[in-house]
């Protein structure tokens, strides 16, 4: 297996609450990985960390893509070694059409790549390409078109935080149906999630608690704990003290 | 330059060349205080008179007439210097529609004056959409002042938009007032970019006095250097029924300082009026967004002002 991403010894915390522990994960380029947990656990908080949000660059340790330390980079230098970043709730612009929005997205890519990536997220472009990417989409239309600005730029690792949220079934399907595709082409995906159903998705899984990775694995082997055990669990980002070790 | 070069000369700045091969579109243009050029359809009637130091332009839109097309007006002054007048009168008489275009050019500016002295009345169920697109250089050696009254009759629709997001806008002083009586339904949205040490002033008022009167107000700035916004909005809604909202967002870089001040009244118990407005630095999750597509921050911004003011 060869690594993407590797993360070394990281921690964060905010508002002097430590949300990320000692973090040491290492991310295999085409395959899809989930990370699992509850909420609050710290899954977001790692993913915005990996594309060096507002806020989350006071870390220690070190994250490396492709080999290369990218602590110092900031969110657009990332983008260019080829990581992004999909949002849970995606952002509105009053006034700027989809079309364009997707252009920012398409370096020396032609339109009619961008069609295409509309159409296979499942939006027409004669209907879609000019309307604007504000209040007037419907929550899972604006999901839709996020997912085809990240299919536009077409990067190397995506990191999409709570994918299912806010969505229909028949769009989550949609999305489903794009990571199989992504996953074809050897682009690398990380679901940040606490839904089993995305969970499926994914070859592989880190369970998230506490700010802490107690476990990984194939994510077939992760499935049945995430669900008995960790759904249930009504401790709040306390480790399970009986462990979590999946042989 | 004779009138024929001067309106082509308008025409390209203001990229309406094609206007001329369409006898189906009316035009009208006016440099400096002459008009240099007009082509008019049945239903709409145009009377002016030239003055030296003003013009005045009364349209009418006469009873019953359906303007299909856009009428294009091109106001402007290619010299450096100078004050264009206008006093401007616009009758959309009862059950008329009609679109105009203005388009006003001051591509060469660097001390100069627009005073738009108008009178807007939209008759009876007429129908009337008034939009004003400035292109200026980059000098911002402008003066602009478009003042007009607005009577809306009851049952009358309109729509007016003020653009300038080409060139400087200098100084920019929009006064707008608008009275509406019953069911009538106003919006007027502004739209402007400021640069380098432009001044803007809004002040937009739309008195709702008809029973089930509408009125909007938006504007949208984009701020940028040392710019000064001021942005004033009021509503007064005075008949039951009456409903109002007030939008604002404006949008600052830099040194820019902009103020938005929404006023709301109302008298009657069953008028509704509502606003917000939104100032500052662009949206982080949008700008974040851009970022993670690749943008570095100036055209991230860049966009995100672009579709705002689109």
């Amino acid at each position: 297996m060869k690594n993407i991403l590797e993360i070394k010894d990281l921690s964060l915390s905010l508002n002097g609450k430590k949300i990320l522990n000692h973090i040491n994960m290492e991310i295999w380029e085409g395959y899809v990985h989930a990370i699992v947990g509850p909420n609050g656990a710290g899954k977001s908080t790692l993913a915005s960390t990996i594309m060096g949000l507002e806020g989350y660059r006071h870390y220690t340790g070190s994250i490396y893509f492709k080999g290369e330390d990218i602590s110092k980079l900031s969110i657009d230098e990332r983008a260019r070694l080829g990581i992004t970043f999909g949002w849970q709730e995606p952002a509105r612009y009053e006034g700027l059409l989809i079309r364009d929005f997707l252009k920012a997205a398409a370096g020396n890519k032609n339109n009619d790549f961008i069609s295409e990536q509309l159409e296979r997220v499942g939006l027409d472009p004669e209907e879609y390409a000019d309307r604007a990417v504000d209040k007037t989409l419907s929550g899972g239309e604006r999901k839709k078109v996020e997912l085809a600005s990240i299919l536009v730029m077409d990067p190397a690792l995506v990191l999409l935080d709570e994918p299912d949220s806010g969505i229909d079934v028949g769009t989550l399907d949609k999305m489903f149906e794009v990571i199989k595709e992504q996953k074809k082409k050897k682009r690398t995906i990380v679901l940040i999630t606490h839904s089993l159903a995305v969970l499926k998705q994914a070859d592989h899984a880190f369970l998230f608690c506490n700010g802490e990775i107690l476990e990984k694995a194939v994510a077939k082997k992760m499935i049945p704990y995430f669900k008995d055990k960790c759904i249930p669990c009504k401790h709040k980002n306390i480790p399970d003290k009986e462990g979590v070790r999946l042989e | 330059m004779n009138n024929i070069n001067l309106a082509k000369e308008l025409a390209q700045i203001t990229e309406t060349d094609d206007i001329f091969k369409q006898p189906d579109i009316a035009h009208i243009f006016i440099h400096h205080h002459k008009v240099i050029q007009s082509h008019l359809l049945p239903g709409l009637k145009v009377d002016v008179k030239e003055f030296e130091d003003h013009i005045e332009v009364n349209t009418t839109v006469e009873k019953n007439s359906k303007i299909e097309k856009p009428v294009h007006m091109c106001f402007g002054m290619i010299p450096e210097t100078g004050i264009q007048k206008m006093v401007i009168k616009n009758e959309i008489q009862e059950n008329a529609s009609a679109s105009f275009l203005s388009h006003c050019a001051f591509p060469n500016a660097v001390d100069i004056q627009h005073i738009m002295d108008g009178t807007i009345t939209v008759g009876k169920n007429a129908r009337f959409s008034y939009l004003e697109r400035h292109v200026h250089g980059l000098h911002g050696g402008l003066k602009i002042y478009p003042h007009s009254k607005i009577q809306l009759s009851e049952g009358a629709h309109f729509y007016s938009e003020f653009e300038l997001i080409k060139g400087r806008a200098g100084f920019i002083d929009i006064d707008y007032e608008a009275f509406c009586e019953k069911n009538s339904v106003l919006e007027m949205v502004s739209r402007i970019s400021g640069k380098e040490d432009d001044k803007i002033m809004i002040r937009e008022t739309a008195h709702l006095m008809g029973e089930k009167a509408r009125g909007f107000l938006s504007s949208r700035v984009a701020a940028t250097g040392r710019t000064k916004a001021e942005v004033y909005n009021k509503l007064i809604a005075s008949a039951a029924y009456a409903r109002g909202h007030i939008d604002c967002t404006e949008i600052i870089k830099d040194n820019a300082v902009v103020s938005a001040i929404p006023i709301v009244e109302v008298n009657h118990p069953k008028a509704h009026i509502t606003h917000e407005a939104a100032l500052g630095s662009v949206d982080s999750k949008q700008l974040q967004t851009l970022m993670a597509r690749g943008l570095n921050e100036e055209e991230a911004t860049d966009l995100i002002i672009k579709g705002l003011l689109s």
